[in-house]
């Protein structure tokens, strides 16, 4: 399947795919009404240091076990994309604990949320990956897990 | 402050009803001029580090901020222009010589803009590219003046070395340690892509890019830096730089902080030490020393590949051209006074020189007279910034133009002219790690590659509309140029008609 693949040695840390992402799942139409003012809640994190940054997100897991450790049945896998029913979550933070990527995130109501490749939102494609202004987070078809 | 202060000459204007405060800006600017304020909870600004190289302004996402010129001004005078007494206050302040980058930004005349050119009505038809065939290849060399024929009678096919281009194009000299590893690697990347070619300039040639060697022009300058046999044999041509046009009559310095790791290695000198191109190779003082360097470079390559000599453009540019056609050089690259550089003192940038409109036509005109024109190609450059100053330039007798400016634009450069800081936020001019990688190659050899497709469309649609299906039929065509608003004298140099003549 396609997914969305980071080559850390042309992430810049700029932070814009954070913010991408958390205006492409808003559902608002313009990003100053979206985010200003307000912390962010991203499904997309930039991680590293000051030498290396990488952006980090669902790897959309071929067996993944988030699914099996939700206990609300939340998480499921809809064809290969890992996506979460946002209304049956109940906020245990189990998936947060097994997640070995550390893509799960709460939101601003402590509610989980995980990126779904920008598929259910208007953006169409991931948000993180349009925006990229140096290439260094692909959408693309690997062949591997 | 004080006697030394001069107000900062950009301001930058935030919108504060669209900033979302993601501090893009502050970490994209090596500058350091954006910060966050925790206590006010907004974004600021010190103007007095900017440079106007528009980075924020590109990748901010809200489109919340623009970078204007202050109109902080010191009482209007023709003679005392405010940037002139400020290069005083600075002269004064640092007892130095002025340091600038890119090409000069005065405002010398620029003569493709008073150049039209024609097209076919009625009487004798255009052509269209899109369903007849154009030719845009070029070869450059020394070409044969008769027809040879063997004993047997055929003709003899020998040529001296050549080269051959896609189209009347090449990369002109930046060196690695100028540019970034990845700029270099994108020129190198897109010239193999496009069938053109790219030039090392007087830095070595990193070990990565042997590869696109058949791509590759190696020069030899006075410093040497990064020559050896390998390097010699790398490319597919050998330049000798005498001259640039931004700074003709003087030689390089590359400052020894920037002389680290793989630039120390390529150009072949210990980390740290200054790299110091004299102003003159100091075994050329006449066209016969340079007749021996020439011959001696070609004895090194087995005369397999051609040798371009290149110089500024200045007063007696014709005389000069022509005993370098004499010497055994095969091409002749000359940089207009409009040229490029990395640094240059200011004064030398915007004083000394020549425009290369006026060089071109002179030089052109007098191997055509000495019948030596057939003995070396022509490239010209200095400010080549459209697909027409190349149709107006081959027109005046070129075969092909050198561009480096263009490249770096389609690179991401937006001529803040500040390279010589080595702070270059778009990755290009810079050896700072975190800076060098914000040109990712893949990006920058593909605008590359797109700039000169569309280039080279609208050359095709050009020489159509002249009726002209090869640019071998343009070249020195000068028929096809008219004047417009030239004096008599700037005409007869150029060798063309006024428009409605």
């Amino acid at each position: 399947m396609k997914r969305v693949y980071v080559d850390e040695q042309w992430c810049l840390g700029c932070h814009l795919c954070e913010y991408n992402c958390a205006f492409a799942n808003s559902g608002l139409p313009d990003m100053v009404l979206a985010l200003k003012g307000k912390p962010i809640y991203p499904r997309i994190h930039i991680e590293g240091h000051d030498k290396i940054t990488y952006a980090v997100s669902c790897r959309h897991c071929e067996d993944p076990i988030c699914v099996k450790s939700c206990i609300a049945g939340a998480i499921s896998k809809d064809g290969e994309v890992v996506k979460i029913d946002r209304s049956r979550c109940v906020s245990c933070y189990t998936c947060i604990l097994v997640c070995p990527y550390g893509a799960l995130t709460p939101d601003e109501n402590g509610v989980m949320q995980k990126c779904e490749l920008c598929l259910e939102n208007a953006c169409g494609e991931p948000a993180c990956v349009k925006g990229c202004p140096n290439r260094a987070i692909i959408y693309e078809e690997r062949g591997e897990a | 402050m004080g006697v030394d202060f001069i107000y900062p000459e950009f301001e930058v204007i935030r919108n504060e009803s669209r900033c979302i405060a993601c501090r893009v800006c502050e970490r994209q600017c090596a500058n350091e001029v954006h910060f966050f304020s925790p206590e006010r909870g907004i974004m600021m600004s010190d103007e007095t580090k900017c440079v106007d190289c528009q980075r924020c302004v590109s990748l901010c996402p809200t489109r919340a901020l623009k970078i204007i010129r202050s109109d902080c001004a010191l009482r209007e005078n023709a003679n005392w222009p405010d940037s002139t007494i400020k290069e005083i206050y600075r002269q004064a302040s640092s007892g130095g010589v002025l340091l600038s980058s890119m090409g000069t930004p005065k405002a010398y005349p620029v003569y493709w803009d008073k150049i039209v050119i024609n097209a076919s009505q009625v009487t004798n038809p255009s052509i269209d590219p899109l369903r007849e065939p154009m030719e845009t290849r070029v070869t450059l060399g020394k070409k044969p003046d008769k027809i040879r024929r063997g004993e047997d009678g055929r003709i003899v096919y020998e040529l001296p070395p050549q080269i051959s281009l896609s189209m009347p194009i090449l990369f002109s000299a930046m060196s690695y340690g100028s540019l970034s590893y990845n700029a270099h690697a994108s020129l190198a990347r897109a010239a193999e892509e496009l069938g053109i070619l790219y030039n090392t300039g007087e830095g070595g040639l990193h070990e990565d890019f042997y590869c696109y060697g058949p791509n590759t022009i190696v020069q030899v300058a006075s410093g040497r830096f990064g020559v050896h046999m390998d390097y010699l044999k790398a490319g597919s041509a050998i330049e000798i730089k005498i001259g640039q046009g931004a700074k003709p009559g003087i030689g390089g310095h590359l400052p020894g902080t920037k002389i680290v790791g793989d630039i120390s290695r390529t150009r072949m000198i210990p980390e740290g030490t200054d790299a110091i191109s004299p102003a003159p190779h100091h075994d050329i003082y006449s066209i016969e020393d340079l007749r021996q360097l020439v011959f001696s470079l070609k004895e090194a390559i087995n005369y397999s590949k051609p040798i371009i000599v290149k110089v500024a453009a200045v007063h007696n540019i014709a005389a000069i051209a022509s005993g370098i056609a004499r010497s055994g050089a095969d091409i002749i690259a000359i940089d207009g006074i409009r040229g490029g550089t990395g640094a240059a003192p200011t004064r030398i940038r915007d004083n000394v020189g020549i425009p290369i409109e006026l060089a071109l036509a002179a030089v052109d005109q007098r191997l055509r007279e000495e019948g030596i024109r057939n003995n070396v190609s022509l490239v010209i450059g200095g400010s080549v910034r459209s697909s027409t100053d190349v149709v107006k330039a081959i027109a005046l007798g070129a075969d092909a133009c050198y561009i480096a400016t263009s490249a770096l634009l389609a690179l991401g450069c937006h001529l803040c002219r500040t390279c010589h800081t080595g702070k270059c936020n778009w990755g290009i001019a810079t050896q700072n790690p975190e800076l060098v990688k914000r040109l990712n190659p893949d990006i920058g050899s593909k605008r590359l590659v797109n700039l000169m497709t569309a280039w080279r469309h609208e050359i095709m649609e050009l020489m159509g509309g002249m009726g002209i299906n090869s640019i071998e039929a343009l070249r020195g065509n000068r028929l096809m140029l008219r004047g417009v608003g030239l004096t008599e004298k700037e005409l007869e140099i150029l060798g063309i008609s006024h428009a409605g003549e």
